[in-house]
């Protein structure tokens, strides 16, 4: 089990965005490790490189130096083909924006990950309607995400990212366009996933209302680990912490 | 071997590869995509329709301008040899032949100065509807990716969707030039010149405005969907239009 210990590590990772002539270093020497069925918060102000490290996590933009490793496989020796296969079954995305396909219903976007596996259409929408039942959606499996709300459509999200059993869910401010109270139903279902299915749940955000079901906080700033928090450690804290999470929501 | 051993972590871990979707799957997905997105896919299929209906119109109305000359020619030798009575429209038609030589000319000139404009304003027109179709849907591609669908799923879905749509719409397209200036030619030049020359002048230029339509559609469609499949997810999730 020692070498199962860790899902996600990343070993000095730089990511570098020229802008103009100038050199921009949004990750700068980023050391992470995440155990296995841990639910980790990755916090800090905008444009700290929450997002850019999300993006090197999962594969989804390339790295200037440095690695990550998925479950003790290097992703920079991975060609297309096993890329894909991890974006398909390893890991699922939940993003702040949704980033549902707006043509299609709740039911067909959970459904298309199961496609690219290679499921057949049946299973496949046995499999969607049982996921969007699980997300508490089971009555409108036929509507649109014009036709949901945000808390809805950040919930067929989650179910989408489920459809072929991850074993990690990387979540970019997934509660970042959902008012105070949709925000807090979609952590609370978060948690319940990480608790009841086992999947390893990291989040980048800049929500405090998160730090109540992290097991662990990492803190980056410009680019790089200002500290790495266990909730014990900040349980004492997380009263004020909730008053501060309020009035920043507020405004 | 040394270089699958290199992927392997300590645990000897080893990423799978993603499956090939088989070619009939493609189909269905690309189909369903036309199918969901119905009224976009008619407006894209009707700005390729219209382009080749101009330019169909622009070249037929040629060919009937040639046919009927080539007619008139005819009478002028048949009278001249004697093998044709003249009718009183018969001798107009060839004096006016005789008259307009300088003109024809120039209207020959315009024609093809049309025919030109024609086949720019397709060609802009059918890449314009086909730029703005798929670049609409980078994010969507970027989505794709994420969820597991490799560069040439995407691909290859587009390229569908391209073959299908330009063929349906420049087959329909030149349906509806070639009827429109059929019919005002009916009008105008009578029974005659719906001949031989007019049905092989209307396959010719079947084969020329479908292939083009179907081209030109497929270039537009392709080029971009390639440039989005092989962009890093992240970028194709950023594009903004």
């Amino acid at each position: 089990m020692a070498a199962n210990e860790y899902v996600v590590r990343t070993k000095d990772l730089v990511k570098e965005y020229t802008m103009g002539d100038q050199v921009l270093k949004a990750l700068n020497g980023i050391n992470l490790d995440v155990y296995r069925g841990e639910y980790i918060s990755i916090m800090g102000p905008s444009g700290s490189g929450k997002s850019t490290l999300f993006n090197a996590i999962g594969g989804l933009d390339k790295p200037t130096s440095g690695s990550v490793f998925i479950n003790d496989v290097d992703m920079a020796q991975l060609d297309a083909q096993e890329l894909a296969y991890l974006r398909c079954h390893t890991i699922g995305y939940i993003f702040q924006t949704f980033n549902l396909i707006p043509v299609m219903t709740a039911l067909e976007n959970v459904t298309l990950p199961t496609v690219f596996a290679g499921m057949s259409t049946d299973e496949g929408i046995e499999r969607g309607i049982e996921l969007l039942n699980l997300v508490g959606l089971g009555e409108r499996l036929h509507h649109k995400p014009s036709e949901l709300s945000g808390g809805q459509q950040q919930r067929v999200a989650i179910a989408r990212a489920l459809a072929n059993n991850p074993s990690i869910i990387l979540a970019d401010e997934p509660t970042g366009n959902l008012d105070l109270n949709t925000g807090k139903e979609i952590i609370e279902l978060l948690k319940r996933l990480n608790r009841e299915q086992g999947v390893t749940i990291i989040s980048a955000t800049h929500d405090l209302k998160m730090l109540d079901v992290s097991d662990r906080i990492v803190w980056i700033r410009d680019g790089q680990i200002a500290k790495i928090e266990e909730r014990a450690d900040i349980a004492i804290k997380v009263g004020e912490m909730e008053v501060a999470g309020e009035s920043e929501a507020g405004h | 071997m040394s270089v699958r051993d290199s992927r392997q972590g300590a645990s000897g871990a080893e990423v799978k590869r993603q499956i090939q979707l088989p070619f009939a799957k493609a189909v269905e997905i690309a189909f369903k995509s036309i199918k969901i997105r119905f009224w976009r896919s008619l407006i894209t299929a009707a700005g390729i329709l219209l382009g080749i209906a101009f330019f169909t119109s622009v070249r037929m109305s040629g060919e009937f301008t040639r046919i009927q000359r080539g007619i008139i020619l005819q009478k002028k030798e048949a009278i001249a040899a004697g093998t044709l009575k003249p009718s009183a429209e018969d001798v107009r038609q060839v004096n006016s032949l005789e008259a307009d030589e300088a003109d024809r000319r120039s209207s020959e000139m315009r024609l093809k100065w049309l025919s030109i404009m024609a086949l720019i304003v397709c060609t802009v027109g059918i890449t314009n509807a086909m730029l703005m179709s798929v670049t609409e849907r980078y994010k969507e591609i970027g989505t794709m990716k994420c969820l597991g669908a490799l560069d040439s799923l995407i691909v290859k879905l587009f390229f569908i969707e391209a073959c299908f749509l330009g063929l349906i719409a420049s087959v329909m397209g030149f349906v509806v030039g070639w009827a429109v200036i059929s019919l005002v030619r009916l009008v105008t030049d009578g029974i005659e010149v719906f001949g031989g020359a007019f049905w092989l002048a209307s396959l010719q230029l079947l084969i020329l405005s479908v292939s083009l339509g179907t081209v030109l559609t497929f270039v537009a469609t392709i080029l971009p969907a390639i440039k989005a499949a092989e962009m890093p997810p992240a970028a194709a999730l950023r594009v903004e239009i």
